[in-house]
């Protein structure tokens, strides 16, 4: 039997999926959160999320509206300064994957959040770099979750913000100390992943009841689809119901109802 | 030691007319009575840096405090843009306003080079990002003993720091608990520093690897309680989320940011 579900939802399910019990992740606020701890909740019950505030393993019960909720610091092992979380646990070494989102993404999974337009003469302003820089360098693999729009999949991004493979896929070439960067990408419509050679980002599965030309038409540039094109699994019940719960749970607590 | 002022007298002594100033908080403590006593005493050309921005900033901004403006994520954090800030970017509105901006990473490491009394912080950071490229303070230099080549950011060494503490005691010694942020780094960073604080108690009650800035490390103190409303005090309120979605809409528009403007903070004088 099939299940009613939207395509965030099969996309925070997806995105979720990505993470095991054994990873360290570096969580960003938004998308990344929202699917870090619904791997926490479902498959994942021992993933390691660490936020930049300095919240070391930490298990929020709602997800935070902002990076540094008080719910991440007192559901955390323990609560580090912000330098040392920086230099210490994400420079050192010690985080295996970035979760991060994005206003914009390209070919190469450059992200973009810092401005549209020219830097000097802004049409809009974002809010700018914040950890995501350095999280993409020094974690060991990057993922990324961000819904899919022509808006957001640019053949080239206005800024790099925050590398993925540089303009012409090769930025981490022969650069020491450097993560692998990007290894998936989870949209509302598909997964994508870089070519082994080019970098260039390539889809490798096909949300259920998503075709070909919603992708095209959702992309800014010519989009490449693999070989073979898997079709993603659905959502199961469970994770369904944990994920509304999660929300619903959120929603009521950040209006101040709890 | 610490000298105990009136929120007033401290930012009327101890902030002048163009001063660098740092108010931090990550997310967590964050000064807004000290940014409204700031916004009433119609400070203005001051250098703002914070790594993030928050309403806070928003609100000086936008009521014409700022000239220039460093940080690190300028935004409202889960709901959108700081429209204040934005204004002021794009429009010029009230003032214009120069910006410098950095990643997480490098304003953390900056910081802690400020409390280390060294001119540079280094760290692996920028590669194949377009910010050194509209941030002249970002250089690249290499390692003198292995040749990797790494980023360099000037230490930030302001004139004022400004923070916000659960408690201080009578000889005016300050806990921070919870998200401490770059709270330590940026008083020790500072050349003057000013601590509100939720309330003054015989005993700190602080365990032995507590975060606590001595007397002696600290300028003056204020008493402020709920002074980091609508951010947080762990072990005193929660943050006020509502208000921050609140603010979206009372920010996006000139005329009732400043109505909110006038009878939040102009009307309302220190506690």
């Amino acid at each position: 039997m099939s299940l009613e579900f939207t395509a965030s939802e099969m996309m925070s399910v997806t995105a979720a999926r990505a993470l095991t019990s054994d990873m360290t992740c570096f969580v960003g606020i938004g998308l990344p959160s929202e699917a870090a701890n619904l791997a926490r909740l479902t498959h994942a019950p021992d993933v390691t999320l660490i936020y930049e505030s300095g919240t070391l393993q930490t298990k929020p019960d709602v997800l935070p509206l902002s990076i540094g909720d008080g719910e991440l610091c007192e559901s955390a092992l323990t609560t580090v300064g912000v330098p040392e979380m920086f230099r210490y646990w994400l420079q050192g070494g010690h985080i295996s994957v970035g979760f991060l989102g994005t206003a914009q993404i390209d070919r190469y999974a450059n992200l973009n959040t810092t401005l549209i337009g020219d830097y000097r003469e802004p049409k809009v302003r974002l809010p700018g770099g914040g950890g995501a820089p350095e999280i993409a360098t020094n974690a060991k693999e990057v993922f990324i979750t961000v819904k899919h729009s022509k808006r957001t999949f640019v053949k080239d991004v206005d800024f790099v913000t925050t590398v993925g493979f540089g303009r012409d896929g090769k930025a981490r070439d022969n650069v020491p100390n450097i993560g692998r960067g990007p290894t998936v990408v989870i949209t509302d419509l598909c997964i994508l992943k870089p070519d082994p050679d080019t970098k260039e980002l390539v889809v490798t599965s096909l949300h259920p009841n998503v075709t070909r030309e919603d992708v095209i038409d959702a992309t800014g540039w010519e989009i490449r689809f693999a070989d073979h094109l898997d079709t993603t699994q659905e959502p199961s019940a469970k994770e369904l119901d944990i994920l509304r719960d999660l929300k619903a749970r959120t929603n009521a607590h950040h209006s101040g109802q709890q | 030691m610490a000298e105990f002022l009136s929120l007033k007298d401290a930012v009327s002594r101890y902030i002048s007319n163009g001063d660098t100033v740092c108010m931090e908080g990550f997310t967590h403590l964050i000064p807004f009575a000290a940014g409204h006593e700031i916004i009433r005493q119609e400070k203005r050309d001051l250098t703002l840096i914070r790594m993030t921005p928050d309403l806070v900033y928003d609100q000086m901004i936008g009521a014409g405090c700022a000239k220039k403006l460093i940080f690190s994520w300028g935004g409202n954090p889960g709901v959108g843009s700081l429209h204040r800030l934005r204004d002021a970017v794009e429009k010029g509105w009230p003032n214009k306003l120069e910006i410098l901006e950095h990643s997480h990473a490098a304003m953390a490491c900056a910081y802690e080079a400020g409390a280390a009394g060294l001119p540079l912080a280094v760290l692996r950071g920028y590669v194949g990002s377009d910010l050194p490229k509209v941030n002249d303070q970002i250089k690249f230099i290499e390692c003198p003993f292995t040749g990797e080549r790494l980023a360099a950011v000037p230490s930030v060494r302001p004139d004022v720091a400004v923070i916000h503490a659960q408690r201080a005691d009578r000889k005016g010694n300050v806990l921070i608990e919870g998200i401490i942020g770059i709270q330590k780094e940026v008083v020790l960073a500072a050349k003057r520093s000013i601590v509100t604080v939720e309330e003054v108690v015989d005993d700190l009650g602080a365990s032995v690897n507590a975060c606590v800035l001595p007397s002696w490390a600290v300028t003056a103190i204020a008493e402020a309680p709920k002074g980091a409303s609508p951010s947080y005090a762990l072990g005193y309120y929660d943050r006020d989320n509502a208000f921050y979605k609140e603010w979206d809409g009372i920010a996006r528009d000139r005329d009732t940011f400043q109505n909110w403007l006038k009878d939040n903070v102009f009307e309302k004088g220190a506690a």
